[in-house]
C-alpha cells in the first residue's frame, strides 16, 4: 500500500465529514452547571421555570423596580423603551413599538426580564416575580384583566396581538432583482438639486459639528423628523410623572341607585390604572393628579390646590365642562385630546371601559 | 488621551509647531521665502524618549482627535449605547483596535479570563465546558472581516441628519481575527441531527442572546480571542467573542459564555423587538442577518474637508458586502450625472472592508460626491430613495443607501440628499 493511501485511510478513520472525532478537549458539563446559565425561554414554553405571578403583585414590583425608566404606565421616561400602548401605530409616521403593539411572543418578555432586568441588577428577580411583571405588562397593554394570574401552566396560551406581524427576510427575492441592474455611468440625469441638508437639523455633536455649515445653511426648515435613535428608537418624549405613588387609599363606594351596579363595579376595576396618580372619595387628596370627586359634569381645571398644566388651566378658563362626551374623548387619548396635558397616561382603549369608568367616577364621588 | 499620560512634546512646543505649520502654509502661498519648517527643530537636536517610556504605544499627540465619538441624544444611557469609529481619519482597510466602535447593552463586562468558561449545551451528544486554556488547543484560523451594526446609518432613514461620516457610517470596523472555527467546537460536543439552531449568549449583564441557524454556524463562524494579533479589547468581548462574517454586528456575541443547540429559534428580545425591520405596511422582516453591499466616501466628508484648494485631489472611501467581495466601486463628483470607476487598492477578501480611491483634478467648483458599490453577487448599492420605496421610513436597520456629500468652493463638506 502506498504511503498516500495509508494516510488517506488513516484520515478517514480519524475524521469522517459527518461526525468528526472529538479532540477530547473540555470537560462534561453537569446538569447543575447547565442550569445556572441555561435560563432561556422559547415561544413554545421550553425553558420556562415552574411558578406563577398575578397582575397586582406585578404592579407592586413594577412600580418599585421598573417605573423609574419605563414610566408608571409603561409609557417610558426620556428615551427609555416604551412598554405599553402603540397598538395600531405600526403604519403611522411614528410607530410606537411596545410589548402590546409589536413584540410577537410573550416568552420574549419573560426571557428578557429574567436575563437582563432590572437594568443594573440583572437576574435578581425570582421566577415568580418575573411571572408577575410579565402578567402586569400584559395588563398594561390591555391584554388581560386585573385579576389575571400568569403561570407555567397557562403561559403558552397567552398570545400577543402582533405575532403574525413578522415576515421572513425576503430581500433576495424582492430587492436583489431591482438592485442588480447595470447602472448608468454617463449623462444619467439632466440636473441635480440638493433636497435636504443635515446642517438644518444641526444635531451633530458640538465638538465636530460642521458649525459653520450650519450657520450658512438656509433657515428654511426641512422636516425635522429625525429624532430616531440608532438602537433604542423611542421617539416620543413622554414626560415622566413627578411622583409615582404606590399608596393605595381605600375607596369608599356609595350606593348609586341610578347606575348599573355591574357597570360601576367594572369601572372600579378600570380605575386601578388611575389610582397610581388619582384619588376619589371622602378622604381623597391631590396626588400626582387631582382629586376626582365631582369630576363628571364638573368644570375642567378647577380642583383647589392642584397645579394644572397651562393647557388644562386655559381649557377651564374657557369653560370646558367634563360632560360624558368630553371626558370620554379625554380618557380615550389624553394627549391627543389636550396637547400639553400633564397626564402621562396613554388612554383607555375600550369604549366600554370608559363608560364604566365614568359611571364609577360619578358613583364614587357621591 | 490626556496631557498626563502621553509623552509627546510640551504644550508650548505643540503651539510653536502648529504656528510654524500655519505660517509655512501662508508663506508658501504668499512668496517663495524659505519655509520656516525648513529649520533645525527641537526634535532634531534634543534626545527623545527612551524605549521603555511607553511600553504600550499610543498614537502621536497630534492625532488625538482621531477617536471614537458618541451621539448623546441617541440613547437613554451611556451604559446601553453606541459610539462610532472615526473612519473619516483612517485609511487602508484595517481598523486599529483602540478606535473600533463600541455597542454595549449593559456596559463592558470585566471578565477575568481565568474565571471565564464557554459552555455548550442542548441538543448535543456531550454537554461541555471549556476553559480559555482548552480553547487555545483547538486548531485556529486567521480571517479579516468587517463588523457592521445593523443600525449603521439608521438615523438617516428620514433624511440627512448627522454631519460626519463617523456618525453616519461609523458603526463599522474591520480587523483580523484569530479564532477557532465554530464548527470544530460543535463537532467536539456532537450536534444531534435535530439541532438546527444555535443560541449564542454573552457573559455581560445583558446576557446578550441571539439565535443563529446551524448552517451558518457550521459555515464560517469563528470563536475568536485575538483581534489584529492581540487579545480582544474588553469592549470587543474579551476574552472571547463570536464572529459571524457578513451578518449584523449584534449577532457577534461578545464575552461569549454559552452556545446552546436547539431545534427552533428562540425569538429573543434582540431578534424580535429590536433588529427587525418594520416595513411600510406595518409588517416587519425578521432574521435580516446579511449586511447588504454598501460604500461611503470617507474623504472629503464633513469631518475631512478639502483644505488644499484646487488641484490634484484624493477622494477615498470604504466599501463592503456581507455576501462577498467588492470588485467595483463607482464614484461621482457631480451628483450622479457622470460616474467613474474608482481605483481599488488593498486586499480584497469576502466580507471584509475594501478601500477605493478616485484621484482627480479639482477645479474648485462645488461638488456632489457619491460612491456606489458593486459586490461579487452582482448587487449594486441602491440610492436611499430606492430603499425607501422598498421599505418605507421606519425600518431603522439595514440602511445601505448611497450617501451624498456636498462640497462647497472652500472644500467644506455637508451631509445632503439630492434629486
Amino acid at each position: 500500500m502506498s504511503r498516500f493511501l495509508k494516510l488517506a485511510l488513516l484520515a478517514s478513520t480519524m475524521a469522517s465529514p459527518l461526525a468528526a472525532e472529538p479532540l477530547g478537549l473540555g470537560r462534561p458539563a453537569t446538569p447543575e452547571e447547565v442550569a445556572v446559565w441555561d435560563i432561556d425561554v422559547r415561544p413554545d414554553g421550553l425553558g420556562l421555570p415552574e411558578g406563577s405571578g398575578d397582575v397586582a403583585t406585578g404592579d407592586g414590583i413594577y412600580t418599585e423596580k421598573c417605573s423609574a425608566c419605563h414610566g408608571v404606565f409603561g409609557e417610558g421616561a426620556g428615551r427609555w423603551p416604551v412598554l405599553a400602548g402603540g397598538q395600531g401605530s405600526l403604519t403611522d409616521a411614528r410607530p410606537v413599538k411596545t410589548v402590546g403593539s409589536y413584540w410577537p411572543y410573550l416568552s420574549t418578555v419573560f426571557d428578557y426580564v429574567h436575563r437582563a432586568m432590572p437594568f443594573g441588577d440583572a437576574q435578581s428577580l425570582t421566577d415568580d416575580e418575573v411571572y408577575a411583571i410579565t402578567a402586569y405588562l400584559l395588563y398594561l397593554n390591555d391584554e388581560v384583566d386585573e385579576d389575571f394570574v400568569l403561570s407555567s401552566e397557562n403561559f403558552t396560551e397567552a398570545r400577543l396581538p402582533n405575532e403574525e406581524g413578522f415576515v421572513p427576510d425576503d430581500r433576495m427575492e424582492i430587492e436583489f432583482p431591482a438592485f442588480s441592474k447595470e447602472p448608468c455611468m454617463t449623462d444619467c440625469k439632466p440636473e441635480v438639486e440638493i433636497t435636504m441638508r443635515a446642517a438644518v437639523l444641526d444635531v451633530t455633536p458640538e465638538e465636530t459639528a460642521a458649525k459653520e455649515a450650519a450657520e450658512k445653511a438656509e433657515a428654511e426648515t426641512t422636516e425635522p423628523a429625525t429624532e430616531e435613535a440608532a438602537s433604542d428608537p423611542t421617539t416620543e418624549e413622554a414626560p415622566a410623572p413627578e411622583e409615582a405613588t404606590a399608596e393605595e387609599t381605600p375607596v369608599e363606594v356609595a350606593e348609586a341607585p341610578a347606575a348599573d351596579p355591574a357597570m360601576i363595579k367594572a369601572g372600579e376595576k378600570a380605575f386601578r390604572k388611575c389610582k397610581s396618580c388619582h384619588q376619589i372619595g371622602a378622604k381623597a387628596k391631590n396626588r400626582v393628579g387631582p382629586v376626582l370627586n365631582g369630576i363628571v359634569d364638573g368644570p375642567a381645571g378647577a380642583v383647589e390646590g392642584f397645579r394644572y398644566s397651562k393647557a388644562m388651566e386655559a381649557a377651564g378658563e374657557e369653560g370646558l365642562v367634563w360632560s360624558h362626551d368630553e371626558l370620554s374623548a379625554f380618557l380615550a387619548d389624553p394627549k391627543g385630546y389636550m396637547k400639553g396635558t400633564k397626564m402621562s397616561f396613554r388612554g383607555v382603549r375600550k369604549e366600554e371601559d370608559i363608560d364604566a369608568l365614568i359611571a364609577y367616577l360619578r358613583d364614587a364621588s357621591e | 488621551m490626556t496631557e498626563e499620560n502621553h509623552n509627546g512634546p510640551s504644550r508650548r512646543a505643540f503651539l510653536t509647531g502648529a504656528g510654524a505649520v500655519a505660517a509655512g502654509t501662508l508663506a508658501g502661498k504668499a512668496s517663495a521665502e524659505t519655509d520656516p519648517a525648513i529649520a533645525i527643530k527641537p526634535w532634531m537636536q534634543e534626545l527623545g524618549d527612551g524605549v521603555d517610556v511607553s511600553p504600550y504605544g499610543m498614537p502621536s499627540p497630534y492625532e488625538e482627535d482621531v477617536k471614537r465619538r458618541t451621539v448623546e441624544w441617541l440613547t437613554a444611557d451611556p451604559v446601553s449605547s453606541i459610539n462610532f469609529t472615526p473612519i473619516h481619519a483612517l485609511d487602508g482597510t484595517i481598523t486599529p483596535n483602540g478606535v473600533c466602535f463600541e455597542r454595549h447593552h449593559s456596559g463592558v463586562a470585566k471578565v477575568d479570563p481565568a474565571e471565564h468558561r464557554l459552555m455548550i449545551n442542548g441538543l448535543v451528544d456531550r454537554e461541555l465546558i471549556f476553559t480559555m486554556e482548552d480553547l487555545m488547543r483547538f486548531p485556529r484560523e486567521n480571517h479579516v472581516y468587517f463588523l457592521e451594526c445593523a443600525a449603521n446609518s439608521g438615523m438617516e432613514w428620514r433624511g440627512s441628519q448627522l454631519n460626519g461620516v463617523q456618525f453616519t457610517h461609523g458603526m463599522i470596523h474591520n480587523v483580523e481575527y484569530t479564532g477557532i472555527p465554530l464548527r470544530l467546537l460543535l463537532e467536539e460536543a456532537g450536534v444531534k441531527t435535530e439541532g438546527k439552531w444555535l443560541l449564542a449568549e454573552g457573559a455581560d449583564a445583558a446576557a446578550m442572546s441571539r439565535s443563529i441557524p446551524m448552517e451558518k454556524a457550521l459555515d464560517d463562524c469563528l470563536v475568536a480571542f485575538k483581534m489584529n494579533g492581540e487579545a480582544l479589547r474588553p469592549e470587543q468581548g474579551y476574552p472571547v467573542r463570536l464572529v459571524v462574517p457578513g451578518w449584523e454586528g449584534n449577532m457577534w456575541v461578545k464575552w461569549l459564555r454559552r452556545l446552546e443547540v436547539g431545534d427552533q429559534p428562540w425569538h429573543h428580545r434582540e431578534e424580535t423587538s429590536k433588529y427587525t425591520d418594520l416595513l411600510d405596511d406595518g409588517t416587519a422582516r425578521r432574521f435580516t442577518w446579511e449586511m447588504d453591499a454598501k460604500s461611503v466616501v470617507t474623504s472629503p466628508s464633513p469631518q475631512a474637508p478639502i483644505t488644499h484648494g484646487p488641484g490634484p485631489t484624493v477622494l477615498t472611501g470604504l466599501a463592503w458586502s456581507g455576501r462577498g467581495t467588492i470588485p467595483r466601486v463607482d464614484v461621482t463628483i457631480d451628483g450622479g450625472i457622470t460616474w467613474h470607476k474608482a481605483r481599488m487598492s488593498g486586499p480584497s477578501t469576502p466580507k471584509a472592508l475594501h478601500r477605493f480611491y478616485y484621484d482627480f483634478e479639482w477645479d474648485g467648483s462645488p461638488l456632489l460626491v457619491q460612491s456606489r458599490a458593486h459586490d461579487s453577487t452582482g448587487y449594486v448599492q441602491p440610492t436611499k430613495d430606492q430603499l425607501r420605496e422598498m421599505r418605507g421610513l421606519n425600518s431603522i436597520y439595514h440602511n445601505n443607501g448611497i450617501q451624498t456629500w456636498a462640497v462647497d468652493a472652500d472644500g467644506k463638506a455637508e451631509n445632503v440628499e439630492i434629486s
